[in-house]
């Protein structure tokens, strides 16, 4: 196979999962390391640069659309992304020392992880009665819009959202995703921030802890252009293609099947990773 | 009270968000152009992507890359479109950092510099 029809493949493979990953909301990230390494037989490096690129690429894309609603909390996000991009300093720097079997192991179980978050039911969170007063003091509660007007919220349990904004960043840097699910768990479970204002906030800090690994990644070596022009071009075209689609499509039956294949892939990274394959 | 703090956050996010948008925008387009041209001169190659060996050193270092770039060698040109992507939300918390300065919010200004030292930490520690 030439690098041509290599690349036609990788791009429509690319544009297939930001497609499906926008118009399920489970991101197209996720699954982009597994396609490139299980299906094109790319080295994890190279696959984790590409798909480094393409997650700055979707989230910094979607960005635009995402304020103009008014849910995203520019604060939260900023304090937050201290974590996660310290965190994200760590995850590139171990690329180094873990190895790749441990890794593509990592990515199994991230990958199976997100899939179970993402086909939870996301049920409107009643407001905590703990609320934490540090949240009060770095000015992170805020309001959002409704059908019934601006709904004020306010935060609860920032030490513990900031730790796992901390793995969240490890896990981006480490495995070269978006870590998209983790930041909306620490942010909407943890935090109890409504969902809408959770999920904004995340892309918005996606392409910051992003960019935090990347330039490690850019010094190593792991961004190949050949390949990461493909998977990016790819991706950003087919989750602004998603997007668009999403406000017209029934997407239950589609996020089960889509999160189906994330957990398939999942399975595949472990077996692969075990036995010495990846 | 609290009103016109927010508005002022609101507008601010817009800016940002436009700003992200153009950045993608940007560096699709110069992307595109390399890739363009990396397929014409390199299409019929073959490719080696399975045993990792690292780009070559001149697409690692921003300088190298801008030389490449510069030369119009494909694989800089593509190199060049990546890093400005990775700038873009690197952009856009130098921006957060002069939008909290002009509401002169200094606790949220010390945030978002020890975010944006963290960001040129990883772009220009030598490895």
């Amino acid at each position: 196979m030439n690098i041509l029809v290599l690349t036609i493949l990788i791009w429509l493979g690319s544009a297939l999962a930001g497609f499906l990953g926008a118009l399920t909301g489970l991101g197209g990230g996720v699954v982009l390391v597994p396609l490139l390494t299980l299906a094109f037989g790319i080295d994890i490096h190279y696959a984790m640069g590409a798909s480094l690129v393409s997650v700055i690429a979707t989230s910094s894309g979607a960005a635009a659309a995402f304020v103009r609603e008014g849910y995203s909390n520019i604060r939260i996000g900023m304090f937050l992304e201290i974590a996660t991009t310290a965190g994200a300093l760590l995850g590139a720097f171990l690329t180094t020392k873990v190895s790749t079997g441990a890794i593509g192991v990592i990515f199994g179980l991230m990958l199976i992880y997100s899939a179970y978050v993402a086909s939870r039911p996301q049920p409107e969170i009643a407001p905590s009665p703990k609320i934490d007063p540090l949240g009060a003091s770095l000015r992170m509660n805020g309001s959002y819009p409704t059908s019934k007007g601006p709904q004020s919220y306010q935060v609860s349990r920032v030490p513990a959202g900031f730790a796992l904004m901390f793995g969240a960043g490890t896990l981006s840097g480490l495995l070269g995703i978006g870590s998209g699910a983790m930041k909306v768990v620490a942010m909407d479970q943890i935090m109890k921030i409504p969902f809408k204002v959770s999920t904004t906030t995340s892309n918005f800090m996606i392409g910051v802890t992003a960019a935090a690994s990347a330039g490690i990644y850019f010094r190593r070596g792991y961004i190949e252009p050949g390949l990461a022009m493909p998977v990016m071009l790819g991706v950003l075209m087919g989750s602004l293609l998603g997007a668009r689609v999403l406000f017209r499509a029934r997407t239950h039956v589609l996020r089960w099947v889509f999160a189906g294949v994330i957990v398939a892939l999942g399975i595949q990274m472990i077996l692969h990773s075990l036995t010495g394959r990846l | 009270m609290n009103q016109p703090q927010r508005l002022t956050d609101h507008s601010l996010e817009l800016m940002l968000g436009s700003l992200l948008r153009w950045g993608v925008i940007l560096s699709a387009v110069v992307v595109l152009a390399g890739g363009a041209l990396y397929l014409v001169q390199h299409g019929m190659d073959q490719p080696d992507y399975h045993n990792f060996h690292g780009t070559q050193s001149q697409l690692t270092s921003v300088t190298g890359t801008a030389r490449e770039a510069a030369a119009l060698h494909s694989r800089g040109m593509i190199q060049l479109g990546l890093l400005l992507l990775v700038l873009t939300p690197v952009a856009r918390v130098v921006l957060s950092a002069a939008g909290f300065l002009m509401e002169r919010d200094w606790m949220y200004l010390l945030i978002t510099l020890i975010v944006m030292a963290v960001l040129f930490y990883s772009l220009t520690r030598i490895h």
